[in-house]
């Protein structure tokens, strides 16, 4: 390892002998994996040398891995070396003003209610100095400053706390956990990070969205949130307006701690690009979540509504390790058109009296397929282990696919695994009575389908579970008919 | 209010309204009696506009304007109300809500404006009271788990809610007990104006001396084949329907 140097000030040089010339295109890395992209990054992100280390030996273990076969779809192609695996936070605005965006993307912002600000924003205009939310941010960060609370980017987090980074980045998902995680580990973009001190309460609802700088750590994020002994947070990751994004795979690791008695509740509303009609040019959403209740008495608890994306490929988990700990996951997971969901949860009950609950509901429309897969492990020394799980399946049309594959592994005979499966279809009879009381079909299946999804919707918090109903209409709107 | 005149209507491939007159005006409760697989619930799935019905001949009137060119939920907002004879489960769907949603669409169509939160409150405990209808039925998710009596009820309470021009009730007494009975009939006459009307499709005589019938006809074959008033319901009562269908026999030959 004693030629880095030499090898950032190669990089350096191909800079130059590859005429990045403005400051625009010298942040953005040439394409293709290999250790010199990975330096590269690096260097760029001024990282310490053992992040460095990480990252290559993420890209080592992601050499080493091959492509899973057991999905229940047809992976599609990827050219890892045709993907720029660096591009600087900062981008130009892709237009000057609204008149420019997609009309269709404006009609969906309107019927969310978005503010023009935040529809800007999100459709990628360029947007005023003063924007709202600046302030609204600033005192946003002094409150949670008063609490010892850390919330900055995963980068920020490197160069401020090294020593909590160096500890926990890679302890639930290791770098070689699974291709897209080790992928993840030698590339990572940029992503968020959390610490939540011990004993302390985090006053409101955490979310990327309020924090600056965020535009673009996209394709590779990683995300760090640690609550310590007796802590709270609740986490909200991505937001119900439709995300456009020219890069097709998507690939993050989250990874979540929760030392004694603390709890993480963690929320996510996934709306990217599903693609076309045909599913052609929607994103690969391909994550990897996994939480870990470490203490006694801890509790993460994971809740999806998953909407967008051509594919979504995840399995958000809890490592139930103290004893009395519980993990819960709750998810809706929607797919049209020719959108594929393999999702669900992997629960391991290691600690005594661990409990877990799982609630899935998947909603299947149009030629979309849905899997729920699911693990529920219950190891030697978890005595009187808890789980319950609800599978349910919603089908609209008959050219849709709902599947399951729940698998339960237990070694411990004092547990308790409860399953229960149910496929049921909008009826023909259901829309005909709600449109015998005035309420057209669209409406008729909206009420339907947020009634079917309602035990997950309720885990979500306030503002964001209403702002989800109107996504799951929307979303299923001229399914039907 | 309603005009039907020679409706036939039929279900994959098979005939089985056959020519049905019928005239409602406003004002007047009409029963509808018959023997089992008659008719009757095809007669309310047509004029409530269930797709799987196809009228081939015949024509329609409501108030005026053609019914069987409007979809279903237009012939909802203009007033007509179907209490239906197996009303359906939809889980997690408050029924309050429901009702909200659905007050909201038929307002909307008449233009008015839609109720606060505190009007709507009022006005559902008002028709609560009316047909004494469980405070706690009202807060569940819409018919889920619901006796057979109590989503005959919870039709009754709808149809209070929604306040319809012309309601008609298919079998609504089957599977309720005589206080269930007696507590929707009272329901239903307080409901009853000068302003509406009431088709109620029912096998027994007892449900139609609670709510007193202007007409009662007599549905066979897919069409009506006797009306009368009040006595007929009697009648059958005592008689069943086998004489009916003599009579129609002679009537045939003579011809
Ligand atoms: N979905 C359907 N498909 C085929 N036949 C039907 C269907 N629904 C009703 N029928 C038939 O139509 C006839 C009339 O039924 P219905 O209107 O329910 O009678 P009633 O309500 O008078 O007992 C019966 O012969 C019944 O079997
Ligand atoms: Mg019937």
């Amino acid at each position: 390892m004693g030629n880095d140097n030499e090898i950032i000030d190669n990089i350096a040089n191909k800079e130059y002998e590859f005429g990045f010339v403005t400051d625009i295109e010298m942040d953005v890395a040439p394409a293709g994996l290999n250790e010199d992209t990975i330096r590269y990054i690096s260097a760029k992100k001024n990282e310490p040398e053992w992040l460095l280390e990480w990252r290559l030996k993420g890209l080592q273990a992601f050499r080493k891995q091959q492509l899973p076969t057991w999905q229940n779809f047809e992976m599609p192609e990827i050219d890892f070396q045709k993907i720029s695996y660096y591009a600087a936070p900062k981008s130009k605005p892709k237009y000057d003003s609204l008149d420019q965006v997609d009309p269709e993307l404006l009609a969906t912002f309107e019927k969310l209610g978005i503010p023009l600000n935040e529809q800007k924003a999100l459709a990628g205009v360029a947007v005023d100095v003063v924007f709202d939310s600046v302030s609204v941010t600033t005192t946003y960060k002094e409150k949670l400053k008063e609490l010892g609370i850390i919330f900055c980017s995963f980068g920020e987090a490197v160069k401020e706390h090294p020593e909590l980074v160096k500890k926990y980045v890679g302890s639930v998902v290791p770098h070689s956990d699974n291709i897209f995680a080790a992928l993840n580990a030698a590339a990572f973009s940029d992503g968020s990070f959390v610490y939540i001190p011990k004993g302390v309460r985090c006053p409101m609802e955490l979310s990327t969205y309020f924090r600056i700088n965020t535009e673009n750590t996209g394709q590779f994020e990683r995300t760090l949130i640690i609550a310590d002994e007796g802590s709270y947070v609740s986490y909200l990751e991505g937001c119900t307006a439709p995300m456009r994004d020219e890069n097709q795979l998507h690939a993050a690791v989250v990874e979540l701690i929760a030392l004694g008695n603390a709890e993480i509740k963690y929320s996510t509303v996934q709306n990217w690009y599903p693609g076309d009609k045909d599913g052609k040019g929607g994103i690969y959403n391909f994550v990897t979540k996994r939480g870990i209740c470490k203490g006694e008495n801890s509790k993460i608890s994971w809740t999806q509504v998953e909407t967008g994306s051509s594919i979504t490929w995840k399995y958000p988990s809890v490592i139930l390790q103290g004893d009395n700990s519980t993990g819960e996951f709750y998810s809706v997971a929607v797919t049209r058109n020719k959108q594929i969901a393999d999702t669900g949860t992997k629960m391991y009950h290691i600690g005594r009296n661990t409990r877990s609950r799982i609630i899935s509901k998947g909603i299947s429309a149009g030629e979309g397929q849905n899997s729920y897969r699911g693990l529920v492990q219950v190891g030697p020394k978890a005595d009187s282990a808890r789980n319950f799980t609800q599978c349910d399946s919603l089908l609209i049309g008959d050219r849709c696919g709902a599947h399951t594959f729940p698998y339960i592994e237990s070694k411990n005979n004092t547990a308790t695994v409860e399953h229960e499966a149910t496929t049921s279809k909008i009826g023909e009879d259901q829309i005909f009575y709600l449109n015998q009381r005035g309420i057209d079909s669209e409406k008729a299946v909206a009420l339907i389908i947020n009634g079917y999804a309602k035990e997950v919707l309720n885990q979500l918090p306030m503002e964001f579970a209403v702002e989800a109903q109107k996504l799951l209409s929307i979303t299923l709107e001229g399914s039907v008919g | 209010m309603l005009i039907i005149k020679n409706l036939h209507a039929g279900i994959e491939g098979k005939q089985i309204l056959k020519g049905l007159n019928l005239t409602v005006n406003a004002g007047e409760v009409h029963a509808i009696m018959g023997p089992n697989g008659a008719g009757k619930s095809s007669l309310a799935s047509v004029l409530a506009g269930r797709e799987n019905y196809e009228v081939t001949e015949g024509e329609v009137s409501f108030q005026g304007k053609d019914l069987l060119d409007m979809n279903p939920e237009t012939r909802a907002r203009e007033g007509l109300f179907l209490a239906f004879q197996y009303p359906i489960e939809i889980p997690g769907v408050s029924n309050i809500n429901f009702l909200k949603t659905a007050l909201g669409e038929i307002r909307a169509y008449k233009n008015l404006p839609p109720l606060d939160a505190k009007e709507f409150l009022a006005l559902s405990r008002e028709k609560q009271k009316l047909v004494e209808f469980d405070a706690k039925l009202v807060n569940r998710s819409l018919n889920e788990g619901f006796s057979g009596g109590e989503k005959k009820r919870n039709e009754i309470f709808q149809l209070a809610m929604l306040e319809p021009s012309l309601s008609i009730l298919d079998e609504t007494d089957s599977g309720l007990d005589i206080d269930a009975l007696r507590i929707v009939s009272k329901g239903v006459n307080k409901l009853r104006s000068e302003k509406n009307a009431f088709i109620i499709i029912t096998h027994y005589q007892r449900l139609l001396e609670y709510i007193v019938p202007d007409f009662v006809h007599v549905l066979a074959n897919g069409r009506i084949v006797k009306s009368g008033t009040k006595e007929l319901a009697l009648e059958l009562e005592e008689k069943g329907y086998d004489w009916l269908k003599e009579e129609k026999e002679q009537e045939a030959t003579i011809i």
